[in-house]
């Protein structure tokens, strides 16, 4: 594993598992969105049929109330207008008869007897009206402890309303009810008529006939009333006030229109104007008593203007649909509870295998593809992104074993090129000074290779006592070959370079083993000297090498001449020509190959002879190890860090004053 | 055992308590007894007197007052004369007439400074302006008949007067065209009969020139001379009972009830409300307090009114009548 961590881009390895905890998962989100459109329709639906439900309990209450209102108002006024036809009989009576008349009080008593209902009745004159020295007269029967007694009203009652309304109005009149005091505080009321007197021009107003009628009985068949528990009706008068309710302290105390001011309710005030003005109706509005919300329906008594209302309280009213819909509710949520746990269980189903794969792609992505996958079996979306994960894990171990293989085989290679180059480097002098017994030069070498095994080469031995052989050469292309090639080579000259020979039998020499077995086309250039260290000369051969440079002591630079050889191990049977030059004390002489001139910087450009010419120069009088190391610095930084595609190698020889 | 030990330091305690109740407000000795009559039911326009009575102001001022609940059957003025009560509230026209009669009645304080008296009608019979009313049905309280009847004069109206009694229904059905009515009262009751302030039309006599404040309270000049620190203490404790009234309005609508259905008369909080808050109209509250003083100048109308309907000779002189 180790190994592939090293090889694989680091980045690969995401080593933190992936977390969901910045996001929702799946499961959540579609449980949450299925939920919510679930609530939506729910309670759109539950909305929709609690209005609809609603609107027709309140038809049916509406027709219920109105036809309730209606009925009741209409039993009243049945017994209140047969009450009103006893004084309207009276009346006509009156225009005839006066109270003298004989009978006339059997009539009445016999009225009394016979009409539960009525309490009294009286006939009320005109000022001066009966007698012109009586101004009040009234007589006025009424029942006391089941026998009827008479009376003169003994007040002046010319300004009483049950007098003065008839009266000022010139027609029938119900008014106002009363508790009388004095029939046991019961609850009254009066229907007045005015009788008249006369024909024509002559006729005029008489006097007033009234009956005082109980309303026990009103409020007994009002009472009766009941619309579930807490409805009730109830009785107002003309002006509003209330004439039977079951909370008694607002009969005869209170009028609707009070209460509607005490409530600050304005819509029942409306309700009451409706009613006085003797028209029928249903609204919405809050019981009087508890303040609850209910509906009124109301309809008019034609007798005597009075209204009837009955009250339903909401709650009452809407009681079983109130319990339906909280069944409805209840089920409601208990179905929500239900499909919300089967979405969880159904979600979690989908997202477990997913969840697996995700765990096991972060183990995976962590580096380990030992990891075992979960064994999904399905055949959706989700069993072939596992099959999927499945091939790319193999496929991806496959590559890593691949991988491993090369990779393995390759860091062989290296390590066998580096032992190659161990080797190369071990075939070359790597001792300086080399002679330390000659004292008359001085040798230094360096060879730079641009890869682990390089194709340049350099050697230097004595022939004999005094004949110092030396070479340098390059050989064509790079590497193992090439590094042989130079070995081969190296290892000719030595052979070949015998006491007595001259370089260009050398190289001839060289050259005819190299050219002789070289299917690879293989070639060296190479150039040889052999110095006389006694004399100072050499004796040189160049076989399509760079021109050494001879850096006299006096500071002169200049290139050797040439010999006009060919590169060795190309063709068979070539001929090569030597050269003399000598060497003064003091003199170098200083061979490179190609790699020196030709090393490039990062724009290409060639460290070129000129360089190594003025390299040479300014280091011209350092010893031969620092001239070289400081070439060796300035095709360093020349270069700047570029690699070299070339072997740099340089040899120095100076002769020594 | 016990429980005994426990029990009889709280028996002692209640004992104790018990004792405190009674004993400890203490009747000052010298409390003076008096008598006072209200000329009408005992409704919010008397609040002041009834929340005093109740709230101990008079008690406070050394009065031991007893209310005598006032109705059509106990006229004050009868019962000043025959010395039944001490105090009475009356009508300003009322007194004035009264002692134009030789009642020796004084003005001790002048409680409204308004007069409270309207005419009302429907605008739906047409009546707009006071021009309106020429021909009309007026309903006129036979006792309260001098403004309207200035109120005619000084419009040059011609209109059938009926003698109206102490309800409005009489108006509500039709019978006449115009009501008298209080402010503080029957329009009040008007309105929660079910018509709407913008459905009629009102005629505030003070409005007309014709201001006759109305309810003053009334001494016998007797009861002045013989005890005026007991005049001076209960008109203050009057006043202060006012200003009490009108400081705590539903604790003074919870008395003004409570003696309402004491006398079994029709007990509307939101009727007491409006006339409470028509008093504060009537009798002007300021920072001194509530004034209680007869102007001069409303006297002589008054006085002036009376004597131009023949209801009195001469008008007694003011310095004899009032006393503050």
């Amino acid at each position: 594993m180790g190994l592939l961590k090293k090889f694989l881009p680091s980045q690969l390895f995401i080593r933190s598992k992936p977390s969901l905890a910045g996001g929702r998962g799946i499961a959540f989100r579609l449980s949450f969105l299925i939920l919510v459109t679930t609530s939506l329709i729910f309670i759109g639906l539950f909305g929709y049929y609690y209005a609809f439900s609603r609107q027709l309990i309140e038809d049916k209450i509406e027709e219920d109330a109105t036809h309730l209102a209606q009925a009741t108002a209409n039993r009243i006024d049945k017994v209140l207008g047969a009450t009103e036809k006893i004084p309207e009989d009276l009346s006509v009576f009156m225009e005839y008869l006066t109270p003298e008349t004989e009978g006339l009080s059997a009539v009445i008593k016999n009225l009394l007897e016979n009409n539960d209902e009525i309490y009294g009745t009286a006939v009320a004159f005109e000022p001066y009206a009966y007698n012109r020295d009586m101004k009040c007269f009234a007589p006025y029967f009424y029942k006391d402890n089941g026998k009827i007694a008479s009376t003169n009203i003994s007040y002046e009652y010319f300004s009483w309303d049950w007098y003065q309304i008839p009266r000022e109005l010139g027609r029938a009149s119900w008014i106002e009810p009363y508790f009388d005091e004095g029939a046991g505080n019961i609850l009254m009321s009066t229907y007045a008529l005015p009788f008249y007197q006369g024909v024509g021009e002559e006729r005029k107003l008489k006097g007033i006939v009234t009956v005082d009628i109980s309303l026990s009985w009103l409020k007994e068949i009002v009472s009766s009333i009941k619309m579930g528990k807490t409805g009730y009706a109830f009785l107002i008068s003309k002006t509003g006030t209330f004439v039977t309710h079951p909370n008694s302290d607002l009969i005869m105390n209170e009028s609707i229109f009070g209460i509607a001011e005490a409530r600050g309710d304005n819509s029942l005030r409306e309700i009451g104007r409706d009613m006085i003005a003797g028209k029928s109706g249903f609204a919405r509005s809050v019981d009087m008593i508890s303040g609850v919300e209910g509906w009124m329906a109301y309809a008019p008594l034609s007798s005597s203007g009075w209204s009837l209302a009955v009250i339903f309280p909401e709650s009452e009213v809407m009681a079983d649909i109130t319990r339906l819909n909280q069944r409805v509710i209840f089920l409601g949520i208990g179905g929500f509870l239900l499909l919300y746990f089967i979405i969880i269980w159904i979600a979690r189903g989908i997202t477990r295998p997913l969840r697996d794969l995700t765990e096991a792609a972060a183990t995976i992505a962590g580096g380990n593809l030992d990891a075992v996958l979960p064994s999904i079996r399905t055949k959706d979306e989700v069993g072939r992104l596992a099959s999927s994960f499945y091939t790319m894990k193999d496929s991806l171990k496959e590559h890593i074993r691949n991988l491993t293989a090369t990779t393995a085989a390759k860091e062989r290679i290296e390590s066998e090129l580096r032992l190659a180059h161990d080797i190369q480097m071990g075939i070359l002098p790597r001792i300086f000074p080399p002679f330390p017994d000659r004292k008359e030069i001085d040798i230094f070498a360096t060879l730079v290779p641009a890869k682990e095994v390089g194709g340049d080469l350099f050697d230097f031995f004595f022939m004999d006592d005094d004949h110092l052989c030396f070479s340098i050469g390059d050989v064509s292309g790079k590497g193992i070959a090439a590094s042989l090639f130079m070995a081969v080579t190296k290892m000719l000259i030595k052979a070949k370079a015998v006491k007595g020979l001259t370089p260009e039998t050398i190289l001839a020499r060289v050259n005819e083993d190299l050219s002789l077995d070289n299917p690879s086309m293989m070639f060296v250039t190479l150039f040889l000297g052999i110095l006389d260290v006694a004399s100072g000369e050499i004796v040189y051969c160049n076989g399509g090498h760079n021109p050494p440079y001879i850096i006299r002591a006096d500071g002169e630079i200049t290139q050797l001449e040439g010999t006009k050889g060919m590169a060795l191990g190309v063709m068979e049977d070539l001929v090569y020509k030597s050269r003399n030059i000598t060497m003064k004390k003091g003199d170098k002489i200083f061979l490179y190959t190609d790699g020196v001139t030709e090393a490039v910087n990062q724009q290409d450009e060639l460290f070129s002879e000129k360089g190594l010419e003025t390299g040479l120069s300014d280091l011209k009088n350092h010893a031969l190890k620092e001239l070289i190391s400081g070439v060796m610095d300035r095709i360093e930084t020349f270069a700047g860090g570029t690699p070299q595609a070339d072997d740099i190698t340089m040899l120095i020889i100076g002769l020594n004053k | 055992m016990r429980y005994e030990l426990i029990k009889r330091p709280l028996t002692y305690c209640l004992a104790l308590l018990f004792i405190l109740l009674f004993i400890s407000p203490a009747m000052p000795a010298d409390l003076k007894k008096a008598v006072f009559i209200p000329h009408w039911v005992p409704q919010a326009q008397f609040a002041g007197y009834y929340v005093a009575y109740e709230m101990g102001i008079y008690r406070k001022h050394g009065i031991d007052l007893a209310i005598i609940p006032g109705g059509s059957e106990t006229p004050p003025l009868d019962l000043l004369k025959d010395e039944r009560a001490q105090f009475g509230s009356l009508w300003l026209s009322t007194a004035i007439e009264a002692r134009a009669q030789g009642v020796e009645l004084v003005n001790v304080a002048q409680i409204m400074q308004k007069s409270g008296l309207i005419l009302v009608a429907k605008k739906s019979g047409g009546i707009k302006e006071p021009k309106d009313m020429n021909g009309k049905k007026v309903g006129i309280w036979d006792s309260f008949k001098v403004q309207p009847k200035a109120f005619f004069n000084k419009y040059n109206l011609d209109v059938k007067t009926i003698t109206q009694s102490y309800s409005v229904n009489l108006f509500l059905s039709g019978g006449v065209d115009v009501a008298s009515a209080m402010w503080y009262n029957e329009y009040h009751t008007i309105l929660n009969s079910g018509l709407n302030p913008d459905e009629l039309v009102t005629f505030f006599f003070y409005e007309h020139d014709l201001n006759f404040p109305e309810d003053g309270i009334y001494v016998m000049k007797n009861t002045l001379d013989q005890d005026p620190e007991l005049v001076r203490a209960f008109v203050a404790a009057s006043l202060e009972g006012w200003r009490y009234a009108f400081d705590h309005p539903e604790e003074a609508l919870d008395i003004i009830i409570k003696n309402l259905t004491k006398e079994h008369m029709p007990a509307s909080r939101v009727h007491q409300r409006w006339m409470l808050n028509r008093m504060k109209d009537l009798i002007p509250l300021t920072e001194a307090g509530i004034s209680g003083k007869l102007k001069e100048d409303d006297y002589y109308r008054v006085g002036k009114g009376l004597k131009d309907n023949g209801l009195i000779e001469e008008i007694p002189p003011f310095a004899a009548f009032y006393q503050e």
